[in-house]
């Protein structure tokens, strides 16, 4: 059993959901998100993505799209984000995984890519515009390199498709919450028990929501009905508001904790 | 030559390795909606009609194939113009528009989005939003909006909203990225109208296939004036629209040479240029595999074009098939050449092309003397060049 899922069912056993934390690589620095990386393990995060910032990203909203830019304007490299999940991985063992767009991976070399993550020690990759029908060298590679995979599964995905994701699944099932892209909201969908149920049915990984997830009582009432929560915009947008304060580490710190409910 | 082959790769959009659907899971459901009902609709003999009623009646069709005498005897051989540049609203870009608005009716959505870059895409577009009483968002880069403030006034004039993209830098690509991201959280009651040979499958072959008739009136035409095919095609590609749109009838007959036209800008080593054939490398951007410009980490750079409809980073990918297999041939030509073009053609035959047509028209030139005098040339004149006037006026005082 890969971490991710060993991760997803230590929580499971210990009666909580897993609060999976999102962050853009080299926002505001690669530096930061190393030390960012540790707070939030040590702040309740379960497993933590680190996204490599692309350029034009489809399914990034405002916040994430603007943190991309932030980063890629501090110099933030694919080489780079690599380096720092190393020097993460001396510091903490939350499993961490890469979330990118296909783009930055073609041109790294697949293999190379792959590679070089499972040698920093990432345990799991979702590329964001690889639909399943599009995913199979990278699949094939990412399995020859012990990287869990990470597939999408939104609420208009029909039965098959779901299918054709959690047969390529070995990380966990990212079920998107709803229609758009990511970014906070003020209340869940009503819908969404139906969204996951429909997931249960054609699979046992773990099944975590994410996308417009950004309150403590959100988190919550998602882990009543998923096996875990993703938080990205919320945390990425505290990030950018308190950046250039004294006090970054700490309100983070604070938020995610709030979050995990520890 | 693998020609054939090309039908059953088009069934899965793909054009060899190049196409595909690389979009975020929430995009495929509609893509896959709008895949089927595309095909339902071209094999429909009603759209067919309605298609031909609006293209005849509402857009001028069919453009005449003209012989440019002048500029053939300058030339040194037969050269046609394809006048497009004739169509209701300047351009090419209608006769897409006009086909995927009727689409959009015909799956009963009511509202269109589009992008758009120099903004004739987005007059096109607010143009058939007001043809067909259908709520219109039209996004645009800042920067693109700062450049042509007189389309973003026709656009709003026809009724059309348009919005402000402030992400990236501003242009073309930031506003296709807004145009998605608008599309996925509006699925239900939105189309998007995307106005080039790219973006992710159905796209690259639906537009392609609005915009075939192009090729199939000038087959015909050419026929009838010459009784035979034409010996070289030329047109200027940007994401390639005009230039599938001449080229896909005369695909099968491989005795007509086929070439494309990108922009090489202030010249291919500068870095500003849009030619991703020429100087870019493959990659996936807007959802297709094709050939991008980007750097080495796979960041997607800035095109740059005198040309704003050729300043796009990438490129369709049937284009991209072409080229490799070698059925089309793609080169480049700067904004100095094609800004002569631009003058030459209003000076020998009281045409003014758009500056992006002018590449074609460039390319055709630097052929004078070299051609028998027997060839025949078909030169896509995608647009005409009033917009571009005011521009060009400004970019000859600073010459001089």
């Amino acid at each position: 059993m890969n971490s991710i899922r060993q991760t997803f069912a230590q929580a499971n056993q210990q009666g909580r959901g897993t609060l999976v934390i999102y962050i853009t690589a080299g926002d505001p620095s690669l530096d930061q998100t190393v030390r960012l990386v540790d707070i939030l393990s040590r702040a309740g995060a379960d497993i933590v993505e680190l996204g490599i910032p692309y350029s034009d990203p489809l399914a990034d909203g405002p916040t994430i799209q603007a943190a991309s830019q932030r980063a890629l304007a501090a110099g933030c490299t694919v080489r780079g984000v690599l380096d720092c999940v190393g020097e993460i991985k001396q510091r903490t063992e939350v499993p961490l995984v890469i979330m990118t767009c296909f783009n930055p991976i073609l041109q790294f070399g697949m293999e190379s890519f792959a590679g070089a993550c499972q040698q920093a020690g990432v345990a799991g990759v979702l590329v964001s515009d690889l639909p399943p029908v599009e995913s199979g060298e990278w699949v094939n590679i990412a399995a020859a390199h012990s990287l869990a995979t990470i597939f999408l599964v939104a609420p208009t995905t029909p039965p098959e498709r779901i299918r054709q994701a959690t047969d390529r699944t070995t990380g966990f099932v990212y079920a998107i919450s709803r229609p758009g892209v990511t970014g906070a909201r003020d209340r869940l969908p009503a819908d969404l028990h139906q969204s996951v149920q429909r997931i249960r049915e054609v699979t046992d990984l773990p099944i975590a929501v994410g996308f417009g997830i950004s309150t403590p009582q959100q988190v919550a009432a998602v882990c009543e009905i998923a096996d875990g929560a993703v938080v990205g915009s919320a945390v990425v947008d505290l990030i950018a508001r308190i950046a250039d304060t004294n006090s970054l580490y700490s309100q983070v710190e604070r938020f995610v904790a709030e979050l995990s409910g520890r | 030559m693998e020609i054939k082959q090309t039908t059953v790769l088009h069934s899965r959009g793909r054009f060899g390795q190049y196409g595909g659907q690389y979009v975020p899971e929430t995009l495929m459901a509609v893509l896959e909606e709008l895949e089927q009902a595309y095909e339902e609709a071209w094999a429909d003999e009603k759209f067919q009609r309605q298609l031909d009623y609006y293209l005849r009646e509402y857009a001028g069709r069919p453009t005449p194939l003209y012989l440019a005498e002048r500029l053939s005897e300058v030339c040194g051989a037969r050269i046609y113009l394809k006048r497009e540049d004739l169509c209701h609203t300047g351009a090419h870009k209608i006769n897409n528009c006009l086909g995927q608005a009727l689409l959009a009716q015909r799956m009963g959505k009511p509202r269109l989005i589009a992008e758009t870059g120099a903004g004739q895409h987005g007059v096109a577009a607010a143009t058939v939003g007001a043809l067909f009483g259908m709520e219109t968002v039209v996004y645009m880069g800042v920067e693109d909006i700062r450049r042509q403030s007189l389309n973003c006034f026709c656009m709003e004039l026809l009724g059309t909203e348009v919005r402000p993209v402030e992400s990236g830098r501003g242009t073309l690509k930031d506003a296709l990225n807004e145009a998605i991201r608008d599309w996925m959280a509006n699925v239900e009651n939105t189309y998007y109208l995307l106005g080039s040979v790219c973006g992710p499958h159905p796209y690259p072959t639906m537009v392609r296939d609005f915009q075939s008739v192009i090729g199939t009136e000038a087959r015909q035409q050419c026929l009838e004036k010459e009784g035979r095919l034409p010996d070289k095609l030329v047109a200027c590609v940007g994401g390639g629209s005009n230039a599938i749109g001449l080229f896909h009838s005369f695909i099968e007959d491989e005795q007509v040479e086929l070439i494309g036209v990108e922009a090489a800008g202030k010249g291919l080593n500068t870095g500003e240029h849009g030619a991703s054939l020429a100087a870019g490398s493959f990659g996936v951007l807007h959802g297709s595999a094709s050939y991008i410009l980007q750097d080495e980490d796979g960041q997607i750079s800035e095109a740059y074009s005198v040309a704003a409809g050729l300043d796009y980073p990438g490129v369709g990918p049937e284009h991209a098939y072409l080229r490799d297999i070698g059925r089309a041939h793609y080169t480049a030509v700067t904004d100095t050449q094609a800004l002569k073009a631009f003058q030459r053609l209003s000076q020998l035959e009281g045409i003014i092309p758009a500056l992006e047509s002018a590449h074609a028209v460039a390319y055709v030139l630097q052929m004078a003397g070299s051609l028998d005098q027997d060839t025949i040339v078909i030169i896509n004149l995608s647009g005409r060049g009033d917009k571009d006037a005011q521009e060009v006026s400004e970019l000859l005082r600073t010459d001089a």
